[in-house]
């Protein structure tokens, strides 16, 4: 019987020819990650069981992200365990101010991931690598801390939803509007426990920067994780990027699937996903009633340098409506440098918007942006829950960076054809 | 044991919200539990009493906070009709019992008594005399259980 992308990773990573759906493999790890929220829980798991060895020093990778520069003694307190504990075990990898960026947007562009490989962290967003054709999956802490010590972990090995990308884009969608669209229709839990493996002639619309997008809001539908074949354009982004060997992994003609999802890129205009869950998609030009307070163009979701450029096309010579703010965070130094240079920050900066460092900050209504009793923000973060960015009575309505842009320029949610 | 009802998607931020997660601390995150969808869930709940929910508890990020607080406010056992598969995974990391169970997470209301034979997965509905069957944990779960969650049964390889 044939086998998914998926399975296809964790048969190679268990030792076996073969798995098949719903069987417990245990399956040895390329790379294992976690942040200052998750890896202080880790690292007290790690030493109350007693070990005083990591598997691999090259295979751990830290990223001080959720609240750097630091909120408050607290979360510095954390920052300093995880620093600690780095430099006690002699980690090759660890992020601190000044070299962070957003954990998922900063491990493929720095070349840590490649085709075919697997991967955990104890982020739910761990699940954007499936871009690149890796297996990667979000964790707890404490299984975190175990693969930490060991460098393998459990798997129950999944089904699959095939999605098959067919049509042609229109002008100004992009992945965040196709996940968006998608988990509209499949709902938050419609791929509980399973992959979604993408295919078909759409993908070649694609860009690497919309597939991290796609694979990131995978765990919104509740995959387990959420992969892309490679291609001529993964293999461009991986050109110069990733040295190592690395093996491409695609379906088997005959593997099986739950089900097989048609998303037709005609029928996908700019959504928005309305509040209290990312499954309440519709389309942005129904959202003119929706006077907002705040925008926000960052995260792990949307703080790519492709993403800054769709919403500068926006901004240019434009400026916010009155009484909304615009934060703009890039996720990574080298896209602040590179959103510097091509002139962004002064597009943002005249249409009135604060530029912050790389931090996850608003999305999880840490700090930076936090939303009072009543307000409503249009963010290109990925969830939408009661309270997410703060007050239990805010709203978050999900979107990419153009509609979000759009919208604080409008006042109101817009599609950017609104106010070009 | 009680029951304390909730809906589907009951999701990790209003289980633990985020503006808590700088704690590690789990009485404090116990006193937070559950409060931005039940805001006395800490003043009522009772050391054993159950959470019973609907479709894909625990969606969201992967904090074990969530768990963990759940545990530290003296539930015993969560039942829901499904789980976030990540949620799913740090509960029996940390020890959390939790059953899918769809027609007792339908049946069994606010408030009713419950109790529940973990070896058998049979969940008693003492208020309204009624059983429900629930499938018992796998057996490799139940060996990570028997020695005590994850860390402890990595250490004795």
């Amino acid at each position: 019987m044939g086998m998914t992308m998926t399975q296809k990773i964790l048969a190679k990573h268990a030792g076996l020819n073969e798995v098949h759906a719903g069987q417990l493999i245990q399956a040895n790890l390329d790379l294992v990650l976690a942040n200052d929220i998750t890896a202080p829980v880790s690292i007290n798991e790690f030493e109350a069981a007693g070990f005083d060895k990591v598997f691999d020093t090259d295979k751990i990778v830290f990223v001080m992200d959720h609240f750097v520069p630091n909120k408050d003694v607290k979360s510095a307190t954390q920052c300093k365990q995880c620093r600690e504990f780095a430099k006690k075990h002699n980690f090759k990898h660890f992020f601190d101010v000044g070299s962070m960026g957003i954990e998922h947007a900063l491990l493929p562009e720095k070349g840590y991931i490649a085709p075919g490989e697997a991967i955990i962290g104890a982020d739910s967003h761990t699940c954007t690598y499936g871009a690149l054709n890796a297996f990667s999956t979000g964790v707890g802490s404490t299984d975190l801390g175990g693969a930490m010590a060991v460098g393998y972990t459990w798997f129950k090995v999944p089904s699959a939803l095939k999605i098959n990308v067919t049509g042609t884009k229109k002008k100004f969608v992009s992945g965040k509007d196709l996940i968006l669209f998608l988990i509209g229709k499949i709902g938050v839990d419609g791929a509980l426990y399973k992959s979604l493996e993408f295919s078909g002639e759409g993908l070649k619309q694609l860009t690497i920067a919309d597939r991290l997008t796609i694979s990131n809001m995978a765990i919104e539908a509740g995959a387990k994780n959420g992969i892309f074949p490679v291609d001529e354009i993964t293999k461009e982004f991986l050109n110069g990027r990733v040295t190592r060997k690395w093996e491409a992994v695609y379906p088997d003609d005959d593997a099986e699937y739950d089900e097989v999802v048609e998303l037709n890129l005609d029928e996908i205009d700019c959504t928005v996903s309305w509040p209290h869950l990312p499954e309440n998609a519709k389309p942005a030009r129904e959202g003119h009633d929706i006077k907002i307070d705040q925008i926000v163009i960052g995260s792990c979701t949307n703080g790519k340098i492709e993403d800054l450029k769709a919403a500068a096309e926006i901004f240019k010579g434009k400026h916010l409506a009155e009484g909304v703010r615009g934060i703009i965070i890039p996720a990574t130094p080298f896209i602040y440098r590179e959103a510097m240079r091509l002139g962004l920050f002064d597009i943002f900066l005249d249409a009135g918007c604060v530029i912050s460092t790389p931090t996850c900050g608003p999305c999880l209504g840490g700090y930076m942006g936090v939303l009072a009793e009543g307000e409503r923000c249009v963010s290109t973060t990925n969830r939408n829950f009661v309270g997410r960015m703060g007050h239990i009575k805010s709203e978050v309505y999900l979107a990419s960076p153009a509609v979000a842009a759009a919208s604080g320029i409008a006042g109101h949610i817009a599609h950017p054809e609104e106010v070009l | 044991m009680f029951a304390h009802k909730y809906g589907d998607h009951v999701d990790t931020d209003v289980i633990i919200p985020a503006r808590y997660l700088a704690s590690q601390d789990k009485n404090e995150l116990a006193s937070h539990c559950m409060e931005d969808i039940d805001k006395d869930f800490h003043k009522k709940v009772k050391n054993g009493d159950i959470i019973v929910a609907g479709l894909n508890f625990g969606c969201g990020s992967s904090r074990e906070h969530a768990p963990v607080a759940i545990k530290a406010s003296g539930i015993s056992c969560v039942i829901a009709k499904s789980f976030a598969r990540i949620f799913y995974r740090n509960a029996i990391n940390i020890g959390l019992a939790i059953l899918e169970c769809p027609e007792a997470a339908e049946d069994i209301d606010d408030n009713d008594e419950v109790e529940i034979n973990f070896d058998t997965g049979i969940i008693k509905n003492l208020t309204k005399h009624k059983e429900y069957k629930s499938e018992p944990f796998p057996e490799f779960i139940k060996k990570m259980i028997d020695k005590g969650g994850l860390m402890a049964s990595l250490k004795k390889e």
